[in-house]
């Protein structure tokens, strides 16, 4: 068994950060990633880095944006944290050598966003996150953190008392990719969960394929609430064909949004008459998408992106590697002419429930970055928010793992007793767990999540009622020896069904159905659909009998992740009949503040899940922020 | 393990191809229907897919070191719908999800920016990702990154690269930070554009498998870790002491002065870094170094 006082679960911007701050603090940490750190998706993005770090910018302006931008489902001291951080995490990452890009005076040069009432989205080229995660990986190689890349993270060490809030995560349990081998790694203090993205939820995504939101799926099935989940963001420019990310810095800089007629739709169509093409993601999705609905699309598929009058000198000192993406994946000229986007699934504001500290309602257990909800995008996210979070968040997560002392959090986790639970929402099959099957084969197939979770006993009760609680060691020995019966399982059963037909299914209906535009039919279609694949999977085994890198037993257990996510997905975007940020219902076209000012959480409740809702926290500091009517 | 095999040299026949599965099955029926074929038949002596005018050969390497059949190195050949726009990363994922799901390869990002994807392909490496298939002659042949030890099929070990990215202190390390409250450290737009193109690096290993400098010599550092201590020597911020120190590290025998100026690095860089323009300039740099301390 492995052993570290702190344990990072994955090696991207909030991994990384997370790693450095707790080594700084005097940990020893260690990363375990399912890739090598540089082949994180972090460094897919793009656009820059919020941050006010300029004469006439503040951080409460940041703050502001942010919280009008999250449609007012932020909660007021995740976003104040986030904007008052942001500023020393980017200079921290300029401190480290980071190849910002620069204006004449030698200073880094920040640019306008979408949404932001300051240009405050610091960049280096249209590259920042390529150099954010080089940046941090460079600093890990510095300190000799130690890394076990290419070993894949399937299951949590956590502890199996009745009330979530009670349990206590020793550790995970990780599969040598390389090798077979599969492991305890016990942590002394801390898992922090930095998983990133759960893209592959849907297959046409900005997102890389492994992108599978293992860690959101794990904690949600150790007992962690996911929050906000139905909140998808589409991002309006991506490339039809890939789902390749087309930066907002396109925008920022000037970039043209045109339709079929060549009419600059944001304005002639007045869907945001002020800000135009720098208008929220959310918006600018939903616009591009109804200008194609009504017939105004190229193709019936696309709207034309245009940085042409930008000039060359200007796209290649500033925006050089969108050129390069638009030659490469969509064989177009930016320069010589307009490029094709549409709107592609981009990031979840969703995520496991944590505090400003990073902490979930299960001791010892951590979540940061993309995986994790603070919540500071609410229901939608602003470009140039996630980076910050990762580097701010990641960095609170580290310290806290580390031990030291941040203060009391304002931020509460895990279920109160006075909070709303969700008892009509009128769902066609039953989500969770598939019944218990008993001494069924099947029960091996998803884990044996149906009852006890991913956790292993640490009740005497079930060890005859003599024995004292289990040790930390027990307690992950037991979800080695799960989890080695379940790889066993998947790897000899020699027939049944292939993940990779279900993942095509899964994908294609909640692209179908759980898109830009919702409306209950097709949310009922998608958990109907969620359910086959679910019940089909029960039957999943793996073809390839290999110890040696068997990509297709990590894809099968992927797949579980994928089914829990979509489920939850779904069943928020269900039982929130109203329309905020990038949830919309056709059923219900407006904001209804006096009903919704709550989050959508959803507890894994041993298979049975329990949806509830936690109320939004609009206080800041030295101001409550009154939600307005969000025009841009 | 070498990846040059003896290729078999008879195409195959039309009717050979014609037994394989019909498509507009599941991908699932397909996979057991072939796991039927292959019990029966020797394992990778026949093609997947249907050989027609929609479709073309992708002739992938396969090796896996405990696999009964796959112990010996072979090429199997997979009959790939054209589609337009198609990679060699595509086809490669449309071979494993409706062929053979054993079919192993590293890919993350789509986008050629996670650098998972070097492949040698058509005999030069490239990233599966960027590749277009409409920019290759049929049959396109796809085998694992040469000169480095093969873990199973396209996967390579990558430890080697890794060990010598690491082995030229390849972080940061500041001179004199600015005293001030958020103060950066100042940098010319000159400057940040001299380094630009050495921090594109990706790590794909691409350039270090095209170097026969390297193939022979392991303890050469090769041309991404060059390029990496380029990235840093020639940062101002980090100043002329420890400019010298990192030129002192390039300045040994397996350092820059085996680079025999081939370009073969350069060529095959998936994001156009002039790596063997960055070793020449780190090799005078040093000659005058040296010069300078007569």
């Amino acid at each position: 068994m492995h052993e570290h006082d702190v344990l990072v679960i994955g090696g991207g911007g909030a991994g990384l950060r997370a790693a450095i701050a707790a080594h700084e603090e005097g940990a020893d940490v260690a990363i375990v990633t399912k890739l090598h750190p540089v082949r994180s998706h972090t460094g897919a993005a793009e656009g820059g880095i919020n941050a006010a770090i300029r004469d006439g910018d503040s951080w409460d302006l940041h703050a502001y944006d942010t919280m009008k931008g999250s449609d007012y489902l932020g909660d007021a001291p995740a976003i104040e944290t986030l904007a008052q951080d942001s500023p020393g995490e980017t200079v921290q990452l300029e401190h480290w050598g980071m190849p910002f890009s620069r204006e004449d005076d030698g200073r880094v040069s920040q640019r306008p966003f979408g949404g932001l009432s300051f240009p405050r989205t610091t960049y280096a080229g249209a590259e920042t996150g390529h150099h954010l995660l080089h940046t941090m990986y460079e600093q890990v190689v510095k300190r000799g953190i130690q890394v076990y890349d290419e070993w894949y993270v399937s299951r949590l060490a956590v502890t199996d008392e009745d009330d979530p809030s009670d349990r206590q995560c020793h550790g995970v349990v990780a599969y040598d990719i390389k090798t077979g081998q599969i492991e305890g790694f016990k942590a002394r203090n801390g898992v922090i969960l930095a998983t990133g993205g759960l893209g592959q939820v849907y297959d046409h995504t900005t997102n890389a394929v492994a992108n599978t939101g293992d860690g959101a799926a794990m904690a949600y099935r150790a007992g962690a609430p996911l929050e906000d989940m139905e909140f998808i963001q589409f991002h309006p420019t991506t490339l039809p064909s890939t789902g390749v990310l087309i930066s907002e810095g396109v925008r920022g800089e000037g970039g043209i949004l045109y339709n079929a007629e060549g009419e600059r739709f944001m304005f002639e169509y007045g869907y945001a008459n002020n800000a135009g093409e720098l208008a929220s993601r959310d918006v600018v999705s939903r616009a591009e998408l109804t200008e194609i609905n009504e017939g105004r699309g190229v193709d019936d598929e696309y709207v034309y992106l245009d940085m042409r009058h930008l000039g060359e000198e200007r796209i290649t000192d500033r925006l050089e590697n969108i050129l390069h993406l638009a030659r490469d994946f969509e064989g177009v000229d930016g320069l010589e002419e307009p490029m094709p986007v549409k709107p592609g699934q981009h990031y979840a504001m969703g995520g496991v429930e944590t505090n400003e500290h990073g902490q979930t309602c299960i001791d010892g257990l951590y979540a940061a970055g993309e995986c994790a909800c603070v919540s500071v995008h609410g229901s939608n996210r602003l470009g140039g928010n996630a980076l910050p979070e990762l580097i701010v968040f990641g960095a609170r997560a580290g310290r806290h793992a580390a031990g030291t002392d941040l203060g009391e959090p304002e931020i509460a986790t895990g279920k109160a007793d006075e909070f709303e639970t969700e008892d009509n929402l009128d769902t066609p099959v039953e989500p969770g767990a598939v019944a218990d099957g008993g001494e069924d084969e099947s029960a091996v197939a998803d884990g044996g999540e149906r009852t006890d979770g991913s956790r292993v006993s640490s009740d005497p009760r079930s060890d005859g009622g003599e024995t004292a609680v289990a040790s930390a060691d027990d307690v992950v020995r037991r979800a080695v020896e799960n989890e080695r019966t379940r790889v066993e399982y998947l790897i000899e059963k020699d027939e049944g069904i292939q993940q990779a037909e279900l993942r095509e299914k899964l994908q294609k209906s909640m692209t179908q159905n759980v898109n830009v535009f919702r409306n209950e039919e097709g949310l009922k279609q998608a958990l109907e659909d969620i359910r086959e694949v679910r019940e089909a999977y029960q039957d999943v085994y793996v073809d390839d009998p290999s110890r040696t890198f068997n990509t297709d037993l990590i894809h099968t257990i992927e797949m579980q992740n994928l089914i829990d996510l979509a489920e939850a997905i779904t069943l928020g975007a269900l039982a929130r009949d109203e329309f905020r940020g990038a949830h919309w219902r056709q059923e219900h076209q407006e904001r209804k503040d006096d009903e919704w000012l709550k989050h959508t959480m959803l507890a894994w409740d041993d298979g049975t899940p329990d949806l509830y809702y936690k109320p939004v926290i609009l206080d800041g500091e030295e101001k409550t922020y009154e939600p307005k009517v969000r025009s841009y | 393990m070498s990846t040059q095999i003896q290729e078999e040299a008879d195409e195959p026949t039309e009717t050979e191809a014609e037994t394989a599965p019909a498509e507009r099955q599941s991908p699932g029926d397909r996979r057991r229907a072939e796991k039927r074929t292959a019990s029966d038949q020797a394992v990778g002596s026949e093609p997947v897919g249907r050989a027609d005018d929609d479709t073309f050969r992708l002739k992938v390497f396969r090796y896996d070191p405990e696999v009964e059949g796959k112990m010996e190195p072979r090429f199997d050949d997979f009959y790939v719908p054209r589609e337009k726009g198609m990679t060699v990363l595509d086809a490669l994922i449309y071979a494993r999800d409706h062929y053979d799901t054993t079919l192993t390869f590293r890919h993350s990002c789509r986008q050629a920016v996670c650098g998972s994807d070097a492949f040698f392909v058509n005999g030069r490496q490239r990233l599966g990702c960027q590749t277009q298939i409409s920019d290759l002659e049929a049959p396109i042949r796809v085998e694992p990154l040469p000169h480095q030890d093969v873990v199973k099929d396209l996967v390579v070990d990558m430890e080697h690269f890794y060990d010598q990215m690491h082995a030229v202190e390849p972080f940061f390390q500041e001179d004199d930070l600015p005293s001030g409250d958020l103060e950066e450290q100042r940098q010319s737009r000159e400057n940040r554009e001299k380094i630009k193109m050495s921090t594109r690096c990706i790590w794909c290993g691409a350039c270090m498998s095209s170097c026969n400098i390297a193939a022979g010599d392991n303890e050469y550092l090769g041309p991404a870790a060059i390029n990496k201590a380029y990235r840093f020597a020639m940062d101002d911020r980090e100043g002329d002491d420890l400019k010298q120190h990192r030129l002192n590290i390039m300045d040994q025998e397996h350092g820059v002065w085996r680079c025999q100026t081939q370009f073969s690095c350069t060529n095959v860089c998936p994001k156009d870094i002039p790596l063997t323009e960055h070793i020449q300039e780190l090799k005078r740099e040093a000659v005058k170094q040296n010069l300078k301390f007569w």
